[in-house]
């Protein structure tokens, strides 16, 4: 037992909650975002090194053993997707005093990123696959509010199409779990592990097993990623770095524990259906990065290119290539959140998304210039940048497990995704200076901070990978050895 | 009756596919719901219907039903229910904003 | 549009008090028997939504002058330092406690802190659903 591990869940749903009561103090809500938000990350950053010294922290919410309630399962993987989503979402919220103008302020907008952050945590932290379809929806519904917040034509439409797959795709999830839980009599994942290795992955828990892969393909943007660009695109620059930065992870992080933890007997099957799925996503993600001319939909689509990189890791499951995944995953979390905020940034000076009628900005702002510049090496891994070493490691893990064809498409790609990310720059900043001196639409100020900040997390994740990778491998020992997750959870009299 | 009740669940799925499938705002909507009515229906047939007694102190009988589908069922109701509810309000939303509740007129750049 | 229904208004001011204690019975019936914060905050919900429908919103305001935001805050607020009391105490997180205590009038009672939890949810669900249905209703 350690109440330690419902604080990251607790304290942004406590912070959100106290600044309904002061509706109309924008700067004290911002206060207590930020106060929130970093005890969040404090808690977060001390349940990682309590796991990495006593291993993994289990909480029986209400005092209830663990087939029986629902216990919450802090490894060395949720602890630190859990940090990392705490640090971005500090990151976000500090752009977004300065990006969103005062109306969306009054509406909610911190209160609706907290509870953002809480189902996000929780959908991490959770070892009951119901509550983990409950925190999803804790985290969609924060979602879905903030997408819509601000009105307007695109914004509605693209809200509307985001909510109605969403509920679809929910409602599968249900679907899936009522299976699941006709088939094996629990909700609890190491107690579902433990059943289904018992009694071998059939037919029928396989076909189970694909209904999640569509769920979470759906939420994660794996191949059915349909909605993604456009409801990513539409809200503004802030919240879709958030959406970008933590949304499709959590489908992700889904996939990982679902198929490492749960479904890993056929793997010849289900683990070859993920590799196609991914091998697909990455093509179809670059083509789109490559084709469309405007800055949000190019951005939008590097976050599918790098959900199917990311899911092509995790479908090899070698240890190389999960350690891999993990750290990347961890790297994209940054990276996409700074790409968006630049991106954003740019908008919001240029004053249009379009690249035609981007002026050359690198006179008025090499900062922001080189920033971008930087960030788009981060996204094709380029070293020493962070997004090589888990690069790396994804394609050695491929090679080995000969994959090479897949491999190599995910090679190509990150070619492809560095020249669309170039393809921002060159256009945004090179060329004719168009606008002059004091006739940007707006100062695109507050980008600096919060850029300055990713871009050294990103460089010294690239430095520091060492230290960071010793974490990563206890990630992914217990991914790769379900036995430790399931004794941690389980008490060992039980069977 | 677990059958009938999985027949009633797949009639729920197909008017709330062919709901979704059309393109008012609010046949839609009721299509959503109607959908998710058919997956908790589902969730009560997969996993058996009345098997003993209510699982309550009180009863006092030896076998209980399996109250775990009922307490899933109830708080994916819950859920459904805030989606329909801000559904509806997004549906009132673009209608008082854009004046049409036809996703046809909501169509954006012709390459889409 | 002045809208005035004499058989509705009538009804509705003997109703409302049915229903009203219906749902706190329903609310606090939640711990050993079919019932809870939920379904009796529906009730509640329901209650008040009759009485924006017989009167207008204007007069049910001037009746009930309370933003339903924050008593859905406050609700959450509520469900959630019961389970932060359970940790402060040592327990795990949302741990629930009873006790049996002699009260007048009532004799000996059961107290339970799940109580206290379902009157947050009771308080948040009574929040929310009058919040949705006034973002549509107030709206002319």
């Amino acid at each position: 037992m350690n109440n330690f591990v419902i604080l990251p869940i607790l304290l942004p749903l406590l912070s959100g909650i106290l600044m309904f009561f002061i509706r109309r103090q924008i700067r004290l809500q911002e206060a207590l975002a930020v106060a929130g938000l970093l005890s969040t990350i404090i808690a977060s950053l001390l349940m990682v090194s309590t796991i990495s010294d006593n291993g993994i922290q289990i909480l029986n919410m209400g005092g209830w053993e663990a087939p029986f309630g629902i216990s919450l399962v802090a490894d060395m993987l949720a602890g630190l997707l859990v940090a990392t989503a705490s640090v971005v979402t500090l990151i976000c919220v500090l752009y977004a005093f300065y990006s969103t103008n005062q109306d969306r302020k009054k509406f909610y907008i911190y209160p609706l990123i907290m509870f953002l952050l809480c189902g996000v945590n929780g959908s991490f932290l959770t070892g009951d696959i119901f509550n983990l379809f409950v925190f999803f929806e804790v985290m969609l519904i924060s979602s879905y509010a903030l997408i819509s917040l601000g009105g307007g034509k695109i914004q509605l439409r693209e809200t509307i199409k985001y909510v109605i797959t969403n509920i679809i795709a929910s409602s599968m999830f249900v679907i899936a779990i009522a299976y699941l839980y006709s088939i094996t009599g629990t909700l609890n994942m190491a107690h579902l592990s433990e059943r289904v290795a018992l009694a071998g992955q059939d037919g029928l828990i396989t076909t189970v097993s694909l209904l999640f892969l569509i769920v979470f393909g759906l939420k994660a943007g794996l191949l059915l990623f349909f909605w993604l660009p456009g409801s990513y695109s539409a809200p503004p620059a802030a919240i879709s770095a958030l959406f970008a930065a933590l949304l499709t992870k959590v489908g992700i992080y889904a996939i990982m524990r679902m198929f490492t933890l749960i479904f890993y007997h056929q793997s010849e099957l289900t683990h070859t259906i993920l590799v196609w799925m991914s091998a697909l996503t990455m093509i179809l993600g670059a083509v789109g990065a490559i084709a469309y001319t405007d800055i949000r939909r190019i951005l939008a689509y590097n976050v599918i290119v790098s959900v199917g990189f990311i899911v092509f890791g995790v479908a090899v499951a070698s240890e190389a290539s999960l350690n891999g995944a993990v750290f990347y995953l961890i790297h994209d979390m940054l990276a996409k959140a700074l790409v968006f905020i630049l991106g954003g940034a740019i908008i919001s000076i240029a004053g249009t998304d379009k690249l035609r009628d981007m002026p050359g900005l690198i006179r008025f702002r090499p900062t922001l210039g080189w920033l971008f510049f930087l960030s788009a090496l981060a996204l094709a891994g380029v070293p020493p940048l962070s997004g090589f070493v888990g690069k790396v490691m994804i394609l050695q893990g491929g090679v080995e497990q000969r994959y090479y064809v897949m491999a190599a498409v995910g090679l190509i790609t990150s070619l492809l995704v560095l020249y669309s990310a170039m393809k921002i720059f060159i256009n945004s900043f090179w060329g004719e200076t168009l606008l002059s001196e004091g006739e940007e639409k707006s100062s695109g100020k507050g980008y600096l901070l919060p850029g300055s900040i990713l871009a050294a997390l990103i460089i010294g994740l690239g430095i520091g990978a060492e230290p960071v990778m010793e974490y990563v491998r206890q990630a992914v020992e217990v991914m790769l050895n379900p036995t430790l997750y399931i004794e941690a959870v389980l008490p060992q009299t039980d069977i | 009756m677990e059958t009938f009740i999985t027949i009633i669940a797949g009639v729920l799925f197909t008017i709330g596919t062919y709901l979704i499938l059309s393109k008012g705002l609010v046949r839609i909507i009721l299509g959503l719901s109607l959908f998710t009515h058919g997956v908790h229906m589902l969730l009560m047939a997969v996993n058996g219907l009345k098997k003993g007694g209510a699982p309550l102190l009180g009863e006092g009988t030896d076998v209980y039903t399996d109250p775990l589908p009922q307490a899933l069922i109830l708080t994916s109701i819950v859920i459904s229910f805030a989606l329909t509810a801000f559904s509806l309000v997004l549906g009132y939303r673009t209608y008082v904003e854009l004046g049409t509740d036809d996703l046809e007129q909501l169509k954006g750049d012709p390459n889409e | 549009m002045k809208f005035t229904d004499v058989i509705l208004q009538t009804s509705t001011k003997i109703l409302v008090f049915i229903i009203l204690t219906f749902s706190i019975y329903v609310m606090f019936a939640g711990h050993h028997n079919p019932g809870g914060g939920f379904i009796g905050g529906l009730i509640t919900a329901s209650a008040l939504i009759l009485l924006y429908i017989a009167f207008d919103v204007k007069t049910v305001h001037e009746i009930i002058p309370v933003d339903f935001k924050i008593v859905g805050a406050l609700g959450v607020l509520i469900a959630l330092l019961t389970g932060i009391g359970s940790m402060v105490l040592g327990y795990p997180f949302l741990s629930q406690t009873f006790a049996y205590k002699t009260l007048p009038l009532f004799g000996k009672t059961e107290l339970a802190t799940a109580v206290i939890f379902d009157l947050g949810v009771y308080m948040a669900v009574v929040g929310t659903t009058m919040t949705i249905i006034l973002s549509i209703g107030e709206d002319e």
